[in-house]
């Protein structure tokens, strides 16, 4: 399976990472190889089988709707790399 | 006096609570060994203060005849994917340098809840991503073994909980917490000769830790032996309400439950784990393995598990599928690494900063992660790997219907040279035994079994059945009282 540079531009785009031209020519063939390899599970008869969504049995829990934190608008900017007014701060987006 | 920094969790623990000497020597032993280790690059983070702290606190309770914590005076070695409150974890990443919690994992508040002290943050692969510690952004572990015949040649310290396997051989922490998303606390613990269990997944809370593939992920404990194992992961374990898929179970008394006679006990030996190209080393050691079981009173039979030559395939569609959905977080809005140049918009900030931020590895799971959720590939890919994830699950609960534990190799080799594997894909294969156990969610041990031709340890592999810590811990001790593994790497740092 072949990964052309198109499309490793197009999921670095999905992934949002940046990419150099050189970079997705070096990756064109890593991703390849790895997708090649990843392809031989094709070859497993999976009919009727249904996929894993939980590997131990585990029942989904409820809890009261009740507030369980909140306050801590501090907390939550400590590591931001830029807040202002008790909120992070992003380039402008809308004109 | 003894050194004690010779001494395990188990005989730090009794030594303190018998007042054979006090949890301060000890916590000023292992901090300056931390402190005169530096070439292991093992810490990436030392917190003399904070082990001290917690030994002056163990020691006062003594003399206040106050009941000790089940680790009073045991300082340990922290994974840097575990969030600690006020110390900084970066998860040996460049996009999340400089990140300081505010707020302490459950498992770390655990173990200190249960007394133990913390030397410091330990470095690992890069986001939990890598079996040889490389692809750390901080310089990778230098593992303290070196070949016995006069090479110096660096080794891998296995991955990704490779700081701890490093520092618990090199005798500079008794004990290190891990994490195993495919076996990166087993295949560390057999680089470097020493035991590791990954438990049930859902019996130590993932609430707090940097998460990789949230369905495999589990953390556990590394340390010099068995029941240093069992120990620690008493005080790790439990149920937790901020995890969603934690068990709400009581945790056993591992410890005092250790029975290291197998009889009526069965263990299967699984015949398609007999790959290619095994070293004859490796598939000797597997047959020590086999006599010493059934020197223990165990009957030993053959199983087979079908799907296992499909499981590293499964495991690299399902983990880096996870791995893009949970890193797509690092974004430089919230929290670390913000790359901003300047006129660039949101867009590009976002896409310049996972550049700059994320290491080869991190991105190459991502992209792959990326391209097989993407449209049109969801079905063939992912699904497809979930199914086979079920069948999987299902050859095990086949095997467990004729046996107890499985016996294998940890990893398919000894610990091989920094650098010697550039190839990716060569890399992922030393996870060939560990991760069908991921895949299934089962409690996975390893244990040093004895040292190949060149010295180096080699680890032997318990696999139990869904909350069978207590029967893994139990073969693992059985093998562990007959390896007689006393090796130890000679101190070059």
């Amino acid at each position: 399976m072949s990964v052309d540079i198109a499309t490793v531009r197009r999921i670095a785009g999905l992934a949002r990472i940046a990419i150099t031209e050189e970079e997705a020519e070096r990756l064109s063939p890593e991703l390849g190889n790895i997708l090649d390899w990843i392809e031989q599970l094709g070859e497993v008869d999976t009919a009727g089988v249904e996929p894993m969504t939980a590997v131990i049995p585990n029942r989904l829990r409820l809890r009261d709707d009740v507030v369980t934190d909140g306050g801590i608008r501090e907390s939550v900017l400590a590591n931001a790399p830029q807040a202002e007014h008790g909120f992070f701060t992003v380039p402008k987006v809308i004109e | 006096m003894t050194d004690l920094t010779d001494l395990g969790i188990r005989d730090i623990r009794d030594g303190v609570r018998a007042g054979t000497f006090s949890a301060r020597e000890v916590a000023e032993a292992f901090t300056a060994a931390v402190a005169a280790a530096k070439p292991l690059n093992a810490f990436l983070v030392e917190t003399p203060e904070h082990a001290l702290a917690a030994a002056d606190a163990a020691d006062a309770a003594r003399a206040a005849g106050e009941a000790p914590g089940p680790l009073a005076g045991v300082p340990i070695g922290m994974k840097d994917l575990f969030c600690t409150k006020g110390v900084p974890s970066t998860a040996a990443s460049h996009i999340l340098e400089g990140f300081t919690p505010e707020y302490e994992s459950t498992v770390s508040q655990k173990l200190w809840d249960a007394g133990a002290g913390m030397l410091g943050k330990l470095n690992m692969d890069q986001f939990a991503m890598g079996s040889s510690n490389e692809t750390s952004y901080f310089g990778n572990v230098v593992s303290p073994w070196r070949r016995a015949d006069g090479g110096n040649a660096p080794l891998a310290p296995g991955g990704s909980s490779g700081g701890s396997s490093a520092a618990v051989a090199a005798r500079i922490a008794p004990g290190a917490t891990g994490t195993d998303t495919g076996g990166s606390i087993r295949q560390p613990a057999a680089f470097t000769g020493i035991s590791g269990i990954k438990p049930t997944y859902g019996r130590c809370s993932r609430w707090g830790v940097v998460a990789f593939a949230s369905s495999l992920d589990q953390a556990g404990p590394m340390a010099r032996d068995v029941r240093d194992c069992a120990i620690m992961l008493e005080a790790m374990a439990g149920f937790d309400p901020k995890d969603a898929t934690s068990l709400d179970l009581e945790v056993p008394r591992w410890e005092a439950g250790l029975n290291a006679s197998l009889k009526g006990k069965r263990v299967g030996i699984p015949k398609e784990y007999r790959v290619d190209n095994m070293p004859a080393e490796i598939d000797a050691l597997w047959q020590r393995g086999i006599d010493w079981l059934r020197d223990a009173g165990a009957e030993v039979v053959e199983v087979s598990l079908p799907h296992t030559r499909y499981a590293l395939p499964a495991y690299y569609i399902i983990a880096p599928a996870e791995a893009s959905s949970n890193l797509a977080r690092y974004d430089g809005v919230r929290y670390g690494l913000r790359d901003l140049p300047d006129g660039a918009n949101l867009q590009e900030m976002y896409a310049r900063t996972r550049a700059e931020g994320f290491g080869d590895e991190v991105k190459r799971r991502i992209l792959i992660g990326t391209y097989v959720l993407s449209a049109g590939f969801y079905d063939a890919y992912y699904t497809q790997a979930q199914k086979v994830r079920t069948l999987i699950a299902r050859d095990f609960e086949r095997a467990w219907e004729r046996c107890d534990v499985l016996l294998t190799p940890t990893a398919p080799s000894a610990a091989f040279a920094l650098g010697e594997k550039s190839d990716p894909l060569a890399m992922y294969l030393n996870d060939v035994f560990t991760v069908p156990s991921s895949l299934a969610g089962l409690p996975a041990m390893s244990v040093p079994g004895g040292v190949d031709t060149g010295g180096l340890p080699l680890g032997l592999q318990i696999i139990g059945k869904p909350l069978d810590e207590q029967g893994v811990l139990d073969a693992a001790l059985a093998i562990e009282e007959r390896a007689g593994f006393v090796a130890r790497p000679g101190r070059w740092w």
